[in-house]
């Protein structure tokens, strides 16, 4: 049985929703949770039934925005004391950023966005995609402790069963230290959507999108099942559609539960950034195209008339 | 020894061009072909990134390539297009009898313009009724004071609408065949007498552009003739030993780039439920396209060596241009015909390859006048 | 401004992964290397930085093997000064690739002024050497940024995070950019500058020079394999009108009663 501290986000009025996959994992293990600000009191209660013994929430000054080395040097702080054997994290954009400079703070390794693993003897072993997901590997961690690790959102899936623990709720009071690089301001995003990293359900668009106004009918069916929307490299080259929604090996990496391809041949560069999404559906009017030995269900036939009957049909059972 | 290594720079310049070609050039290739406009902008950033004339020497602001330099780049850049291609290479084909036989103040006056803003020139050989018999040209040159006169038509002049200085084969008597023949440079495209035509509408190489050329007493100073009068054969037979490995060069390249799109449409492409890659007819095919595709960059590759060793390669030079261009018909025409269907249609790229192909085989010396050069040589030796 | 780049070379983005045959890593025997595609924003924003700031320098740095310096080459075609080889396996983990960096760095007698690297590399997409690297030479790093601009030494920089949302930063030399696509247009090298290139000093060190034995490796990686091929799915012809609704319908019922994901 290894202590391990599973850092988190607050959102609205929950954490990162990847934060209960990892707990499900690390069932049987001594387990606390930590976030920067408060913990919503229903998190709490949430996190509890999964595993949480204690719920630490990070409080002190400067500690209001993001600031790579202000949560870091917080974080340092509180490890140290917990004397944790590992720290876990989803890999989102905030701990992508941060979990590296923390680990190097411990003189410590770190596996990043593993999309599973073990805890035998208390011992982490994970399993991560490399080279865009065209290739899988064992991944170890050795020398000194804490050892960290990032999990890719939605990759292990939801625990099917409760594993209560005492969900102890406390405060603890840490010091940002010295802040060279701060936020100044934040500028919203054009969408309010999850990050397609973190999507549950992404609808892509690809060059037979035909141009950038088309894809007012992607948004459509995304707003019906509430899905992020991407786009291939050929769409986003084209300038049909932001690099920010590109999906592929030189764009974002997905593992979305549901991918929805609509007009996207499949070159091999887009298939290695969303082959592991549980399950695709094909949209295309070329029977041959690649993206159609990829799918589980492939429909062939004209996106701008399948799109929106689809939209219709998901918006009866939604 | 052989050696069949590229030098580490070469590689780089193989790879750097290769990435134009792709980037730059092949996704606008479809467009201007259709269009039949000049890339203007795609011509100056090649110019702009040192890939254009690539045959001025540095002591006149060149980057001093060696003639296997060129052919490399000249393969990357067809492969982008071949039509591109042609307008580019036409610079080297007018530029490369001042580089050869221009003296130090000619090279600077007409050679140092082209290095320092992208310029473009025309090289102006063939008549309406001189292809492959070209010493029979009828353009003639006549001294009147301190210039030449020149009068006559030439035809297929590639970048005539657009250039900016004009190199001219003529004659001071029809009858003297290529002992009459001289070569002159025109660097001032205003001067009167000076007829341009219309662009010409062909089955490939769209975007480059072709017109006829007219010259009615026009005027040229007599410091611009090149060399001495009758020089001119001489010139034009050295020009052809570097331009014909180019544009053979240029087959090659045209060629991969057939052969790497049906290679990569063969392994997609699903018949019989299984990729067209995995049936033993396109297996063979391929395989064949891949062979002839190998052993044309090794002629081109021979026949500049040679040059650049300072050795004759005239013989080389046309073995490289006709099996280059033979196999490039050949390879375009089974890449089509991989592509079945789709390969007919102007949505796939390799319609159009196989109508650029064509030319290669005619121009710079049809692969007929090639033979008869090669047998020429054989039969001279013995 | 010393201004530092910090490059990898990675496999051609088309290349076919093969796992070797032990399964410690991938056949790398036939492998087309090339600049990490993210690393070549880093050296167009480090050139653009030199441009606005005479007099000064881009080192360029690179941990990995030597058998293709390519990478180095066309860095420095592309306008940088200088380069520095660390001679390395191409598998290192990332805090000793961090490591060999920062000793690269420091044996180049220059202090950083500012240091561009990738966001990440696309081999092994661990995105950590930027931080770590930052962090083992105490200096401020940011990361995926998408926008720098910069003034005597002052940069703002802003940061792409979930949603397209931008963090903007400030942020004072010396410090630490990992860029993303879309900062920048990275330059051809010239073929002007590739014969240039030749002529740039190119110092070449052993991990042992920069201060990195394997007693710094963190990470273990076993069992290289291809992800498993999925079951062949369900294909629905659709281009006739006529049948557009029902099939439609019959791919809903399966993603809510077969798939089980709405």
């Amino acid at each position: 049985m290894a202590k391990v501290l599973v850092f988190t986000e607050v959102t609205s009025d929950n954490v990162k929703s990847v934060t209960y996959e990892i707990l499900g994992k690390l069932a049987g293990n001594d387990v606390d949770v930590a976030a920067v600000g408060q913990v919503p009191a229903g998190a709490v209660a949430e996190l509890a039934k999964y595993g949480a013994a204690n719920i630490h929430s990070l409080k002190g000054d400067n500690l209001d925005k993001y600031s790579p080395e202000g949560y870091a040097n917080a974080l340092k702080e509180f490890i140290g004391n917990g004397g944790y054997d590992y720290v876990f994290a989803g890999s989102t954009s905030l701990a992508k950023d941060l979990f590296p400079r923390l680990s190097g703070m411990f003189d410590a390794g770190m596996a990043s966005e593993v999309t599973n693993f073990t805890m035998d003897g208390g011992t982490f072993a994970g399993t991560r995609p490399l080279f865009a997901g065209k290739c899988l590997a064992k991944v170890e961690i050795e020398g000194p402790k804490p050892h960290f690790v990032t999990v890719r959102p939605n990759a292990l899936g939801m625990p099917t069963s409760e594993t209560p623990a005492a969900g102890t709720a406390a405060d603890a009071s840490v010091a940002a230290g010295e802040i060279r690089a701060a936020i100044k301001e934040i500028i919203k995003g054009a969408s309010e959507k999850l990050d397609l990293t973190e999507a549950n359900i992404i609808v892509s668009g690809g060059r037979a999108m035909k141009e950038a106004s088309n894809f007012k009918i992607l948004d459509e069916l995304a707003d019906a099942i509430g899905a992020t929307v991407g786009a291939s490299r050929a769409a986003v080259d084209s300038g049909y559609a932001p690099h920010s929604m590109q999906v592929g090996q030189t764009g974002k990496t997905v593992a979305p539960s549901l991918y929805i391809a609509c007009g996207i041949s499949g070159a091999i560069q887009h298939l290695a950034g969303m082959r592991t999404s549980k399950c695709i559906v094909a949209i295309n009017t070329d029977p041959d195209a690649p993206i159609f030995t990829k799918a589980d269900y492939g429909i062939v036939g004209d996106l701008f008339q399948i799109v929106p009957i689809l939209t219709e049909e998901l918006k009866k059972i939604m | 020894m052989v050696n069949f290594d590229l030098s580490s720079e070469q590689k780089e310049i193989k790879e750097m061009a290769m990435k134009f070609a792709k980037n730059e050039m092949m996704p606008k290739a479809g467009e201007f072909d259709e269009s039949g406009k000049m890339p203007m902008d795609i011509l100056t950033k090649a110019w702009e990134l040192g890939l254009v004339n690539t045959c001025i020497p540095p002591e006149f602001g060149g980057t001093g390539f060696s003639t296997l330099d060129s052919m490399i780049i000249t393969e990357a850049l067809a492969y982008g297009c071949l039509g591109m291609n042609t307008t580019l290479m036409a610079n080297d084909l007018a530029l490369l009898p001042i580089a050869l036989g221009g003296n130090d103040e000619q090279k600077k006056r007409f050679l140092t313009p082209f290095t320092e803003s992208y310029k473009i020139a025309s090289f102006c050989l063939t008549e309406p009724g001189n292809g492959s018999d070209a010493a029979g040209l009828k353009t003639t040159i006549k001294e009147d004071g301190d210039h030449y006169v020149i009068n006559g038509q030439k035809m297929w002049i590639t970048n005539a609408g657009y250039a900016d200085l004009f190199v001219i084969y003529c004659t001071t008597d029809p009858a003297l065949k290529h002992k009459g023949i001289s070569c002159i440079v025109l660097d001032d495209k205003n001067v009167a007498g000076l007829e341009i035509g219309a662009k010409e509408k062909k089955m490939g190489h769209r975007s480059s552009d072709t017109r006829a050329v007219t010259f009615t007493n026009v005027r040229i100073p007599k410091e611009n003739l090149i060399g001495n009068l009758g020089d001119g054969w001489n010139l034009a037979k050295m020009t052809l030993d570097h331009s014909r490995p180019m544009v053979a060069a240029s087959a090659v390249g045209g060629a991969q780039c057939a052969l790497d799109h049906a290679v990569k449409y063969a392994k997609e492409r699903v018949q019989f439920n299984k990729p067209i890659a995995g049936h033993q007819a396109i297996q063979l095919m391929v395989a064949d396209m891949a062979m002839k595709v190998e052993a044309s960059r090794l002629l081109v590759y021979k026949a500049a060596w040679l040059l650049d060793q300072g050795k004759s390669n005239t013989e080389l030079a046309s073995y490289a241009k006709a099996f280059a261009a033979d196999k490039f018909m050949e390879v375009a025409t089974d890449a089509v015909q991989i592509f079945g269907g789709y390969g007919y249609s102007s949505e796939y790229p390799v319609e159009k390859i196989m109508r650029d192909a064509k030319l290669i085989q005619i121009y710079e010396g049809t692969s007929q006048i090639q033979r008869l050069v090669i047998a020429k040589e054989i039969f001279s030796r013995s | 401004m010393n201004i530092f780049v910090c490059i990898k070379q990675v496999p051609d983005t088309e290349t076919k992964i093969t796992p070797n045959g032990d399964g410690t890593y991938i056949e790398t025997s036939s492998i087309k290397w090339i600049m990490n595609p993210y690393d070549e924003f880093a050296v167009e924003q480090a050139l653009l930085t030199k441009q606005a700031n005479s007099g000064s320098t881009v080192t360029v740095v690179r941990v990995g093997g030597v058998k293709d310096t390519e990478a180095l080459r066309t860095a420095l075609a592309m306008g940088a000064d200088d380069a520095i080889l660390v001679e390395s396996d191409d598998n290192l983990d990332s805090f000793m690739t961090a490591k060999a960096l920062k000793g690269a760095i420091e044996k180049s007698g220059k202090s950083a002024d500012v240091i561009f690297t990738g966001k990440q590399a696309i081999d092994d997409d661990c995105l950590q050497v930027p931080q770590l690297l930052a962090g083992m030479l105490n200096i401020p790093s940011v990361s995926v940024v998408v926008g720098c601009e910069e003034a005597s030494g002052a940069f703002t920089l802003k940061r792409e995070v979930e949603g397209g949302a931008l963090e903007v930063y400030e942020v004072k030399s010396p410090a630490l950019i990992a860029c993303n696509k879309g900062l920048n247009t990275p330059r051809y090298a010239s073929l002007p500058g590739i014969m240039k290139a030749k002529r740039k000093p190119l110092a070449q060190h052993s991990l042992a020079d920069v201060g990195v034995s394997d007693a710094d490796r963190r990470v273990k990686y076993s069992n290289f394999q291809l992800p498993p091929e999925k079951p062949a799915g369900k294909k629905f012809e659709a281009m006739d009108e006529a049948v557009q609704a029902s099939v439609v319908a019959e791919v809903v019922g399966l993603l809510r009663n077969e798939a089980k994901v709405i």
